[in-house]
Order: C-alpha cells, then sequence, then structure tokens
C-alpha cells in the first residue's frame, strides 16, 4: 500500500548538517492504524511529510499503491494529495470558513458539484460528531472539536491513507481518548489506513496495530504492537517502553538506572 | 476652491489606490506563492520580480512621478489636472502596495499552507481560496496603509500641476502666503487621514469579530 525504500533526507542548516532520515525501510499495509514513533528528532514526522511530499527526499523510493510518487509533476502530485488526507498537532483549521466550509474545502478543490459537497458535508460532520456545530467558526470550537473538524475535512476525499502528525499531542487525555476511539472507529467501519506519527507510548499501544520505532533517522525497531511493547528488541524501543512504564509507576528508569 | 480641490483629491486618492490594488495585489499574491515551500516556489521568478519592486520603491516620488509624465500624455493626452496624476500615482503605488500584500499573505501561519498545500491545492486556489479570505483583516489594514499614502503623494503630485489639497496649500498657503488656506488644506487632510484610519480599523476589528478571532 506505502512502501518507503532507503528513504534519506538531510537538513543543512547554518550550523550543522543533520540527517534527518538515514536509510529507511517501511511498509504499511492496506487497512494498517501504523505507529510511528520516537523521540524528538529521530525523524518521524520528516518521514511522514515525505510520504505526501511536503518533504522532498534527498534520495529513495516511496511507493503508494504500487505508484512512485518522487517523481511526480505539480499536477500530478496535486491530485495525489487530494487523496491523501493529514491531520496536524495545531489543527490548522481555516478561521475565514465555518466548519461546514472547511470541511468543505477539499471537495472544492476536487471541483465536485455544489449540491453533493453539502450531502457529503453533512455525512462527514455526524461522522465525526460536530453535526450540530457546522455554522460556527473555528474560532468558537474546543480543540477537540477542531481536531474533529480536521479529520472530517482530511477524510472528504475518501483518502486512501490518513497521515496524522502527533494529531493528539496538545489535547488534554480525555479528549485524546475520544479522538482515538473515533479513529479507531472509522478505521474499523471503513477499513481506512492511518500513518500516525506520535511520540506518545499509550497513544500506540491503544490505537495501532503496527509499529515502527525510529532513532536518529534509522527504524531501529517494527512489527506488531503487542510484540515490540511486551519484547522490544532494540534499544531505542526498550528505552521507550521502560520510560512510558515508569511513568505509570509514577517513578521515571532508563537504562536500569533510576533519576 | 477647497471644495474643488477636497474633490480632486479624493478622485485621485481613491482611483489611483485603486489602480494600485489592481497591479500590486496580484504582484504581491505572485511574490508571494513564487517564495520557497509555496504553491508555485520559483526562486528565480521570485528573485526578479522582487528586484523590480525594489527598483520602484528606491525612486524618490517626485522623480518618478517627473518620469512618468510622458506615459500620462500617452495614456490620458496631457500631464496636467488629476486625471494625468492617476498614472505615475497608481505606478508609484504598485510596487509598495505588492509589499504590503505580500507581508499580509505572509502573516498566514507556514502550518496552515502546509495543510493547505498537503491537500493538493494550485496556485489559484491557494490565493483565491485561501490566503485572500485568510488574511483579510491584514489586508483591511493595508489597504488603509495604502490609502493614506496615496492621499500623501497626491499633494506632492500637486506641486507639479495635479491639483488637489496638496497643490492648495503649495500655491496658495505656502506661495501667496495665505495661512488661513494652509490651516484650511491641512485640517482638511488631518480629517481624512483620520476617517480612513478609523474606517480602516473598524472593519477590520469587524471581520475579526464575525470569525471570533480575537486580537
Amino acid at each position: 500500500m506505502i512502501s518507503v525504500r532507503d528513504l534519506r533526507k538531510t537538513f543543512v542548516t547554518p550550523a550543522a548538517k543533520v540527517a534527518a532520515l538515514a536509510g529507511v525501510d517501511l511498509d504499511i499495509r492496506k487497512g494498517d492504524i501504523f505507529g510511528i514513533v520516537g523521540f524528538s528528532g529521530s525523524g518521524k514526522s520528516t518521514l511522514l511529510r515525505c510520504i505526501n511530499l511536503l518533504e522532498r527526499p534527498d534520495s529513495g523510493t516511496v511507493r503508494m499503491e504500487g505508484k512512485e510518487t518522487t517523481t511526480l509533476d505539480r499536477r500530478q502530485l496535486g491530485a495525489l494529495r487530494q487523496k491523501v488526507g493529514m491531520i496536524f498537532q495545531h489543527f490548522h483549521l481555516f478561521d475565514a470558513r465555518t466548519v461546514a466550509d472547511n470541511i468543505a474545502y477539499p471537495l472544492e478543490i476536487a471541483k465536485v458539484g455544489r449540491k453533493r459537497i453539502a450531502a457529503r458535508v453533512e455525512e462527514l460532520a455526524s461522522l465525526v460528531g460536530i453535526a450540530d456545530k457546522l455554522k460556527a467558526y473555528p474560532g468558537q470550537l474546543s480543540g477537540g472539536q477542531k481536531q474533529r473538524v480536521a479529520i472530517a475535512r482530511a477524510l472528504a476525499n475518501d483518502p486512501i491513507v490518513l497521515l496524522s502528525d502527533e494529531a493528539t499531542s496538545a489535547l488534554d487525555p480525555e479528549t485524546t481518548w475520544s479522538i482515538l476511539q473515533l479513529l479507531k472507529d472509522i478505521n474499523v467501519n471503513t477499513g481506512l489506513t492511518i500513518a500516525f506519527v506520535t511520540h506518545e507510548l499509550d497513544v500506540v499501544r491503544v490505537l495501532c496495530n503496527r509499529v515502527a520505532v525510529l532513532e536518529a533517522g534509522r527504524v531501529m525497531e517494527k512489527g506488531e504492537v503487542g510484540q515490540v511493547f511486551h519484547n522490544p528488541r532494540s534499544l531505542a524501543g526498550k528505552r521507550l517502553v521502560e520510560i512510558s512504564r515508569g511513568f505509570r509507576e509514577g517513578s521515571l528508569y532508563t537504562d536500569g538506572g533510576g533519576i | 476652491m477647497l471644495l474643488t480641490g477636497l474633490e480632486d483629491t479624493l478622485y485621485m486618492t481613491f482611483l489611483s489606490a485603486a489602480i494600485g490594488l489592481a497591479i500590486g495585489l496580484p504582484l504581491g499574491a505572485i511574490l508571494t506563492i513564487t517564495s520557497k515551500g509555496h504553491a508555485l516556489e520559483s526562486p528565480r521568478l521570485n528573485r526578479t520580480l522582487g528586484a523590480v519592486v525594489n527598483m520602484g520603491r528606491s525612486f524618490p516620488s517626485l522623480i518618478l512621478i517627473i518620469l512618468l509624465l510622458p506615459l500620462s500624455r500617452l495614456i490620458v493626452g496631457t500631464t496636467l489636472g488629476p486625471t494625468a496624476a492617476l498614472v505615475p500615482l497608481s505606478v508609484e503605488m504598485a510596487p509598495f502596495i505588492g509589499r504590503i500584500t505580500e507581508n499580509a499573505f505572509k502573516e498566514v501561519e507556514k502550518g496552515k499552507i502546509e495543510a493547505v498545500l498537503a491537500m493538493g491545492t494550485g496556485p489559484w486556489a491557494m490565493v483565491c481560496k485561501i490566503l485572500v479570505p485568510e488574511a483579510l483583516p491584514s489586508l483591511v489594514r493595508g489597504v488603509t496603509l495604502i490609502l493614506i499614502s496615496t492621499l500623501g503623494l497626491t499633494a506632492i503630485a500637486g506641486c507639479i500641476g495635479a491639483g488637489g489639497l496638496g497643490s492648495l496649500a503649495i500655491r496658495y498657503g505656502y506661495q501667496r502666503f495665505r495661512t488661513d488656506i494652509m490651516f484650511a488644506t491641512v485640517s482638511l487632510l488631518i480629517l481624512l487621514v483620520t476617517a480612513i484610519q478609523l474606517t480602516g480599523n473598524r472593519v477590520a476589528r469587524r471581520i475579526g469579530r464575525r470569525r471570533h478571532v480575537y486580537e
């Protein structure tokens, strides 16, 4: 469905060259909720952004449903992106548009007719549970409601995959939980494939079926969530799991030593 | 006399600002979307346009107005009067308006632009459906600034035969020592500037309030 091969990306800053991705291989299957976890700076967001080419990789390939994406021209890339939904930590809704018009935007640029847009917007709004807010502006919504609108907007064109870049990281635990339930329901009911970048391990545990652990631009470990969590083989995986367990027990241990 | 002056000033200000906007808005839009990481990224076009804009803004206003007089004669048929002044005034304002527009568009968060690009938005939709509506309050404040600058510019054009309040202030107030006329013209200009600024602020605030965005 999505296959990433030997993906490399280096950011050149005045201070140093940072290898955000140093040869990543990854396969996301249809219907997966695929978690991409790692500490800050591990390259997980860059990896996600290379999938819809918000970031141009230096080398390597990204194939989506068998088609190579890195060689598309501007128009083809636009068409592809209409079929790839994306949600963000800070929602990025349009302040100038009502909730209904926010959800309608991807349909407008896909040249869908007005009547069909109206029907689709209603359908999406009730799917994400904001049917009563259609006339409101984003400025009137809470964080959780905003993310629901963003999800509806991302799903408008029936995407083949939903990319989520830290989509729950700015939300409180209760709201996070409700958003995760929503994503999970959509996955179960429609078979939507989701790539979910996060640093919150508990979120992966609840939501994802497979996971990849990134560190320093490399995949240190990947596999079924249960297996990676109960029996992490890589050092990065072990550290992540230790820390998450430490938080739950109220004290923090890394590498066997207490902090 | 004052009334004709006021009429000429308003005519020159609003019309040349409007023509300037017709040139400057697209200019600002192109400057924005050709910049790095935008819908029509094109460093060469961006640099070239940027250089042209900077050149246009480097001329002292009076010099540019004089340089453009032959163009007025070509288009309007005369170099005297408010209509003749429209040509140099709009050309003078256009690059400035381009920059103001660019600034307003660049105020739209980078993350939001990326989200828009991630949805497969082309350059047209980017400008018409996203940049203009999202930046509307800043654009309105920009237009306020533009109108007031144009008003100031009409006074300079008044030095060389454009007519209007500026011309009155110079010909009567200054050259003929008519302090009363100087006082009257300056008072009128102050009133105009205040009215434009207050209206601009109010419109911008109203747009924000409608969207429940408070600054």
